[in-house]
């Protein structure tokens, strides 16, 4: 599973790292993914969530996409229920703590239908470090003794052979593609990230591709006057789609706030019945919608104004 | 949720746990009580508590009445001394900058052991919980703070499933596992606090809250607590210990 070296850089010297523009739709954007591929998913838990883009990979019915992210919430649980993706690696899953154990997860995992490959929170992180880094694994001091490491057949029990204390190897994480939600880029991909970066400055380094979704596109002038809020170079960026209000109903940092009433809701109706209640969600808010605009019209106008109060508050103290 | 007097099990919870912690430690919390805890100590008696969220947060001051509902949301960051990513905090874990780790939990047993991923046989599990999140990493590098409610079905001798370590199997099979640093320090319950013996690294109890008899501890566990007659009794939450918890969740997100 780890990449070979040479295949690593054979990869990253085929790809056109030129400034040069990479403005396309959701519809091209998804294109780049090909069934079965490893889809990296950028922010974590409700925010930051390139909801968008999975939304675009859901209606263009991809499907065994190998998923992994820092941790999962509903956007795992639409994966699975659409057949997008029946194995996820993740620390976390559930719709978030307030909403209780997501029953679509359990549903999906308990029945065997599709799998919930649980690292621990560091270890995914280290992971991606690793493949960012261009070497093969990291060695780590959590998950030993524990059942989590024992479930894990790709993980290395090791003494350092330095001073022979006891360690853990992880392997490399080098997805086909990361998916990475920012609140604003230039048409050439570089990136600049407020607030929150959980682990998306590696997730983009590890990749073979990243598609970036922003919620606007700014001037390439304005990115060289704050290089040093640039956290995603350009060459490492493949595609640049503007999508305003692409995490909802999840966060997007200091623009909006979850759309709690939306989250509710989501939790109620799959609550009530898994399975049903989130092909209803999927056939409503996913499949029905004849483009994005559409889709937040469905999120509805006072849900969509409340989080993007709620979100800007954050820079009222 | 059952009110105990004047305050429901979640407030004796969150104003327990509060209590444990120092002024000017380091405090890596979870999201619910652990959070509601360490933002409540600051307002008391740690001003200068350095809290830690996993979403990437270094020091923040949390706002009365916006609990985050989850710790890697915005609300995680009002007035943080810093911002990282998510692997930068967890590796302040294994460099060693966290003096208290502080988590809830689904089901602890007599090593102090913790289980949040499957209810169960792992293989075939009655429920499949959400997972470690960072509690493995927590656990597996730094001393324990654990807050949760107090029941049979949570007490139990052997978990099914050790998703973030306690004391493993007891003695020293922690340390011989690799775990060389942190380990169990106190267990928070609705009914008593708890702590492990040093050498067999088995869960006693420290500490009775206000109106509670050994016995009914007893009952609520799953394994022998050894409770002897001379246990002391906890302090109950003062006024001003449940004014400052209510005002900082109103809308009682945590403490229902």
């Amino acid at each position: 599973m780890i990449k070979s070296y040479a295949q690593l850089r054979a990869e990253t010297a085929a790809r056109d790292r030129s400034l040069r523009e990479k403005v396309m739709s959701l519809e091209d954007a998804a294109a780049l993914v090909q069934d079965g591929d490893h889809v990296a998913i950028g922010g974590c838990t409700v925010s930051r969530t390139p909801i968008a883009m999975l939304w675009a990979l859901i209606r263009a019915r991809k499907q065994d996409l190998e998923i992994s992210r820092s941790i999962t919430s509903t956007e795992g649980d639409l994966l699975f229920a659409s057949g997008a993706s029946r194995h996820i690696q993740t620390s976390w899953f559930s719709q978030g703590i307030v909403w209780g154990v997501s029953k679509v997860m359990r549903h999906y995992t308990e029945s065997k239908q599709a799998r919930f490959e649980e690292w621990s929170h560091m270890s995914m992180g280290l992971r991606y470090r690793a493949g960012a880094m261009g070497i093969p694994f990291m060695p780590m001091r959590s998950m030993m003794g524990s059942d989590v490491a024992g479930q894990l057949a790709d993980i290395k029990p090791f003494d350092c052979p330095f001073t022979g204390e006891k360690l853990l190897l992880v392997p490399a994480l080098n997805p086909d593609v990361a998916l990475i939600h920012v609140q604003r880029c230039d048409a050439y991909g570089n990136a600049q990230i407020d607030g929150l970066q959980f682990m998306d400055g590696d997730i983009a380094m590890a990749a073979k591709r990243v598609i970036l979704t922003t919620e606007r596109i700014v001037s390439n002038d304005q990115i060289r006057r704050a290089p040093d809020h640039t956290k995603i170079p350009f060459i490492a960026v493949d595609a640049v789609v503007e999508v305003p209000y692409g995490c909802a109903p999840h966060e997007c940092y200091g623009l909006y706030e979850p759309f709690f009433t939306h989250l509710d809701y989501y939790a109620e109706i799959t609550t009530r019945d898994a399975a049903g209640g989130v092909r209803e969600y999927l056939d409503r808010y996913y499949y029905a919608p004849k483009n994005w605009a559409a889709y937040l019209e469905l999120l509805g106008l006072d849900n969509i104004l409340s989080a993007a109060r709620r979100g800007r508050s954050i820079y009222d103290v | 949720m059952s009110r105990n007097g004047s305050y429901t099990a979640s407030e004796l919870l969150a104003v327990m746990s509060c209590r444990l912690l120092k002024d000017g430690q380091t405090v890596f919390a979870g999201v619910g009580i652990p959070l509601l805890a360490a933002t409540l100590a600051q307002r008391l008696h740690a001003p200068g508590l350095t809290i830690l969220f996993e979403g990437g947060v270094l020091g923040p001051f949390v706002v009365a009445g916006e609990l985050p509902p989850s710790t890697n949301e915005q609300r995680c960051t009002r007035r943080a001394n810093m911002l990282l990513t998510i692997t930068d905090v967890l590796l302040l874990l294994q460099r060693g900058y966290v003096d208290v780790g502080f988590m809830g939990g689904a089901q602890i047993d007599c090593h102090g052991n913790l289980n949040s991923s499957f209810i169960g046989d792992p293989a075939k599990p009655k429920i499949r919980l959400p997972g470690t999140g960072g509690g493995n990493d927590i656990a597996s590098l730094a001393q324990m703070i654990v807050a949760m409610k107090h029941e049979k079905r949570r007490f139990v001798e052997k978990v099914d499933f050790i998703t973030s370590p306690g004391f493993l199997d007891g003695d020293t099979s922690r340390r011989d596992s690799g775990l060389v640093a942190g380990g169990m320090y106190r267990v928070v319950t609705d009914l008593a606090v708890l702590g492990f013996d040093d050498k067999s690294k088995r869960m006693k109890v420290l500490a009775l809250h206000p109106g509670v008899v050994g016995r009914s501890v007893q009952d609520n566990t799953g394994f022998d607590l050894g409770i002897g007659s001379d246990v002391p009794a906890t302090e109950p939450p003062s006024e001003r210990e449940l004014r400052a918890l209510r005002e900082l969740d109103p809308d009682r997100l945590y403490i229902a």
